[in-house]
């Protein structure tokens, strides 16, 4: 029996990227685990027993969340130049990126730094802080992994070591830091918007 | 039939090599198993540390059982029978049952769907490890945790740790850190993998292996990773907030400070019970590989089998709270579980009757897989029928948490889960190791075994009806519960030489066994178009494929099956 | 089932003359919601008993009409892929069965969780604790443990008489189960439940914790001492009775030792200074039939065994070895015999 029996007259044999479909099981058991954290602030909103309670506390993060979303705008751009071939401009705005990133970091600390200090509102107060500083800190720490990313792409790229055949790579770096973003959607609507009435 | 079955007959197969036999000495055995990164040696290793942890675990269940047998006995103390049903189920639910199946899957995906490797061959030995060190910590406690004033040592709060007993004021020492860290930890492992098999399934296709052509066993494993992506995060995420609760005072599960002792129940079981069906759909999976080769016919309703366990899979993410019917919920709550939980009995039924239609008229060869799959199927029709009283809320009321869910939880992950493994090794042991398990060794375990087995775990479903809880260290003589406990016990005892059957046979096969060839069973699927055991790249060439069983379009070139699809 | 003798009766604690219903079978219901549940069950039952032996059945006829005979060729069997029609029957007639079952199921719900009780019914608060229970009657002001008394109802709806029973938990989560009388219901701290029982006769129901809680779960046990209503009433008006004081020197000493001692910081004796709510209330505490929620009869024996070191007759429990004299224990003890 010889094995062109076996051979099927479908010749272009085409699947699926090995990166996107890894990306997108990564971005679908991320999303589980955020989802339980969410219940979790959900089911304790207006549960605390003693303050501070979110309206007391917090304060809608317009130039943080503004400085996020903007980052989603600007890693598209670098991807756009990157893939054009204009290594320069792909710097600039990949560097934008990265400090807009920085900047959301910051604040997340500034913020926090301010609860603790000025409002006495840790993990241990209430279950809003326990509720708040997890999900706000399991977003946080997200952000901190792809900044990291981030600044993998840029210093290899500087060095000399990102070729076309990484474009692919820089992809999936860029659907994560989206997928953090989109995260910050739901964040933000809960916990700066409706959690405010608490 | 061996030599037809290589795809490319001028290729000559390398000698066999066994795992751990291409070094010498014994430090070149340990070198090759910790620094490999093949698929099949990991899968190996998956079974055969589950192996392992299945002995010990299965040691503390004969304890449990000893405890049992007379009314007020004091064998054990109640601290110490605490710790072995704790770990006991621990262990064989997240150290035997998905190291098993995982196990399964690492060494037959590959070369089934006609790939050298998993997508992540690093991943997968990452997996495997960080599996196997969170079983040697959750162990470690016996040796770790004792602190100040007898604070515990392993972990005694059950293995759905319900809060708020697993809270520092309850559970005072380091027993449930351990608990949580390594299920935390074993966690991350299950995730690897499952993403690892996804990527493999979908971006490792042989030519030709559409996704419709994919063995079952292959789609039941898409299924489950699916599952497991899903459903494991919620268990990472309340294992955070239980360790943020001990050691950070956060207050999720602080009654004291208006936490909610119910949230831990939600989370623990929206993980807990899709954890059931990712357990026994790799069950299923073995019997769909195993039932039509012995039956020597196609599966029936292939298209319909797919469909049935997605659907069981999604019906699963939505049935948890059947765990808690005796919370309070309100009776609205309770009637939307009791249907979501019915409605899964619907494709689970066709399922048992798609296998019966493989068989109908087919000629069923009584070889040991086929005979592990029959009781597979018996056992799993009693666990269906238990399941769906305990779906009718108003008879669970009666029955959660009592011996009844003991026995019929057994009856899912012994009853089938164990046998389909039980199936599966004697199927596929040919493949990895070139050497047949001994026949008559094999029916010596399974019977013993079998009968075993239902002494053990039938009665329970009696002292269940009689008003026995679950758990309980020891019981007052008197309320109708020594002679089912007793009958329960002496099964135990006689599983006991049936599990050491199977264990000699593997050792004993492995050296004196009849040689295999590469397809002893004369069946269908890739792995069987490969030597025994594989080399270490599977296929000389990969292979291409035009229907689901392409080794029968080989044999049978008058009537092959691509005709058909 | 009614195993009247053995080790269920002892000589003392009020009721303990009543037949005792040791061996819980809920297929043996005595209660109305028990009795609910159990015609629900032996519905089910059928149902699943028949789908049993249909496919049990139809498996043992495959196996023996289509195994390989030794006489059979070595032909294939003729290769069929599946059929539309037969899948389409064996999905319809399991969903029909679902649809009984559901239709049901809903029904028992909400017959037993919506049931409206009189407004006048005795209710009952029971709060769980690491390792007992704490019964409180607020419409008598009474405070007893572990062993709840309830008058008897009647079948006849008319003259029923059924009893609510409020359900809390001090620490961790317990579930309150007398399988006679009703199904389990969750003691859950932060929560409360309610379940009702409706008695048909008279006797002491043995119930056990059924959800793990600890160390001692095992031993958390629960009777309900079901009695005509005049002999409850008299239970009643016995608990609301005046302690006599302490005669004998013994006594008095034990009483002095009994205040002197940590024991006031965990239990509540009468209106004393002993106002402890951390262990069960002593008040009448020889009025009760068994000691350590129902580890061991309530004797001399037991009684000076636990006042001496609890952690003899229930290892793990709550209240430490007090470090007591023997002539201290056996004062105490007398003390206690006292509480009736």
């Amino acid at each position: 029996m010889s094995s062109a029996e076996l051979t099927n007259t479908d010749s272009d044999w085409k699947l699926p990227s090995q990166r996107k479909v890894g990306m997108i099981c990564l971005i679908l058991t991320e999303s589980a685990l955020f989802t339980i954290f969410v219940v979790a602030y959900v089911w304790y909103m207006g549960k605390s027993l003693n303050g501070p309670f979110p309206k007391e506390v917090l304060h809608i993060p317009w130039l943080a969340s503004i400085a996020l979303f903007g980052s989603s705008f600007t890693v598209t751009i670098a991807e756009k130049f990157l893939h054009k071939g204009n290594r320069a401009l792909f710097h600039v705005w990949w560097l934008v990126t990265i400090a807009l990133g920085a900047y959301f970091v910051y604040f997340t600390g500034a913020e926090w730094y301010h609860l603790i200090y000025k409002e006495n509102l840790t993990i241990s107060t209430n279950v809003f802080g326990s509720t708040f500083y997890s999900l706000v800190g399991l977003h946080a720490s997200h952000v901190i992994v792809g900044l990291i990313l981030l600044s993998i792409v840029v210093i290899s790229s500087f060095r000399g070591k990102l070729d076309p055949g990484h474009s692919e790579h820089v992809e999936m770096i860029a659907w994560y830091w989206h997928f953090v973003d989109a995260i910050w959607v739901v964040v933000l609507t809960l916990v700066y918007f409706i959690s405010v009435n608490y | 039939m061996a030599s037809d079955t290589i795809v490319d007959p001028d290729f000559k197969v390398p000698a066999p090599e066994r795992v751990g036999e291409e070094g010498k000495t014994w430090s070149h055995v340990i070198q090759n198993l910790v620094f490999t990164v093949d698929h099949k040696k990991l899968g190996l290793m998956y079974i055969g540390s589950g192996l392992l942890f299945f002995v010990v675990a299965g040691i503390m269940a004969t304890f449990i059982r000893i405890q049992l047998f007379f009314p007020r006995s004091t064998f054990l103390d109640p601290d110490v029978f605490n710790r072995f049903f704790t770990m006991h189920g621990t262990a064989m639910v997240f150290l035997v049952g998905m190291p098993m199946i995982f196990g399964f899957a690492n060494y037959l995906i590959p070369i089934m769907i006609g790939t050298r490797d998993m997508a992540y061959p690093r991943l997968n030995a990452f997996g495997f490890w960080v599996f196997f060190f969170s079983g040697l910590l959750l162990y470690f406690s016996y040796f770790g945790a004792p602190g100040l004033y007898n604070a515990g040592s392993a972990p005694d709060v059950g293995w759905f740790a319900y809060s708020p007993l697993t809270a520092k004021a309850f559970s005072r020492g380091h027993s449930t850190d351990y608990w949580t860290l390594a299920i935390l930890l074993g966690g991350i492992g299950s995730l690897a993998t499952s993403i690892n098999i996804l990527v493999t399934t979908f971006c490792l296709r042989c030519k030709g292996m559409t996704l419709g052509r994919m063995p079952l066993f292959v789609w039941l494993f898409v299924v489950v990773a699916f599952l497991v992506i899903i459903a494991l995060p919620p268990l990472s995420a309340c294992q955070i907030m239980l360790t943020l609760d001990r050691y950070l005072g956060a207050k999720f599960f602080d009654t004291q400070a208006g936490g909610d002792a119910v949230l831990w129940q939600h989370f623990f079981w929206i993980f807990g019970h899709p954890e059931v069906y990712i357990l026994i759909l790799p069950g299923f999976a073995i019997a769909n590989e195993v039932i039509p080769v012995f039956s020597r016919k196609p599966i029936f309703g292939y298209p319909i089998m797919v469909a049935a366990t997605v659907m069981i899979a999604f019906i699963s993410l939505g049935v948890w709270a059947h765990h808690m019917f005796a919370v309070g919920m309100t009776s609205l709550g309770n009637t939307f579980f009791a249907i979501s939980t019915m409605v899964i009995a619907v494709p689970t039924g066709i399922k048992i009757f798609n296998w019966l239609g493989t068989m109908w008229g087919g000629k069923l060869h009584f070889d040991l897989p086929m005979v592990f799959c029959l009781a597979f199927l018996f056992q799993f029709l009693i666990a269906g029928l238990t399941g769906v009283m305990l779906a009718v809320v108003p008879f669970d009321w009666q029955l959660t948490d009592s011996y009844f869910v003991v026995a019929h939880f057994h009856y899912v992950l012994i009853g089938a889960l164990l046998y389909t493994l039980f199936a599966g090794i004697y199927y596929w042991y040919p493949k990895a190791f070139g050497r047949m398990l001994d026949r008559k060794l094999g029916f010596w375990h399974f019977w013993l075994f079998t009968i075993g087995f239902h002494l053990t775990f039938f009665p329970q479903h009696i002292s269940g009806f009689l008003g026995m809880p679950r758990r309980i260290f020891t019981y007052e003589a008197g309320r109708g519960w020594e002679i089912w406990n007793q009958l329960s016990t002496i099964g135990v005892i006689i599983q006991i030489p049936g599990i050491l059957f199977f264990v000699y046979n593997l050792i004993y096969s492995y050296y004196k066994g009849e040689v295999a060839g590469d397809d002893p069973w004369d069946a269908w699927t890739l792995e069987w178009a490969t030597t025994s055991p594989p080399p270490e790249y599977n296929f000389e060439k990969l292979p291409e494929v035009r229907s689901r069983r392409p080794l029968w379009d080989l044999k049978h070139p008058d009537d092959p099956d691509w005709k058909f699809e | 089932m009614m195993a009247v003798g053995a080790t269920g009766a002892h000589a003392q604690g009020a009721g303990a003359d009543l037949p005792t219903h040791m061996v819980a079978d809920m297929f043996k219901p005595l209660s109305r919601p028990a009795e609910m549940i159990h015609e629900t069950s032996l519905l089910v039952l059928v149902i699943c008993a028949v789908i049993f032996f249909v496919v049990a059945g139809l498996l043992l006829y495959i196996v023996l009409r289509f195994r390989k005979k030794p006489t059979d060729n070595t032909q294939e069997p003729p290769q069929i892929y599946g059929s539309t029609n037969i899948e389409l029957a064996w999905t319809v007639i399991p969903i029909l069965i679902t649809v009984v079952l559901i239709l049901v199921t809903s029904r028992t719900i909400g017959e037993i969780q919506n049931a409206k009780l009189p407004e006048d019914a005795l209710q009952i608060r029971v709060v769980g604790h690491q390792w007992w229970w704490e019964v409180h009657y607020p419409q008598y002001g009474i405070i007893t443990a572990n062993e709840i008394h309830i008058p008897v109802s009647s079948k006849d709806p008319a003259k029923a008489r059924p009893t609510e029973i409020i359900l809390q938990s001090a620490d961790v989560i317990h579930s309150f189960w007398v399988p006679q009388l009703a199904g389990k219901v969750d003691l859950i701290p932060n929560r409360t439940n309610k379940m009702w029982v409706d008695p048909y006769t008279i006797g002491t129901f043995f119930g056990n914790c059924a959800e793990y809680c600890g160390t001692q779960h095992a031993n958390m046990l629960l009777r309900v001492i079901v009695d005509t209503p005049e002999n409850f009433e008299k239970w009643v008006a016995d608990q609301k009775a005046p302690v006599p004081p302490p005669q004998t020197a013994q006594e008095i000493e034990g009483r002095r030792l009994y205040y002197a001692n940590a024991c006031v910081n965990c239990h509540t004796i009468g209106d004393s200074v002993s106002k402890g709510i951390f262990g069960p209330d002593l008040t009448k505490l020889m009025t009760r039939q068994t000691i350590g929620a129902g580890v061991a009869p309530l004797n001399h024996e037991n009684l000076l065994s636990w006042v001496r070191d609890p952690q003899i007759l229930k290892v793990g429990c709550l209240m430490p070895n007090m470090q007591l004299l023997d002539t201290e224990a056996e004062a105490i003890t007398a003390y206690l015999e006292t509480l009736k």
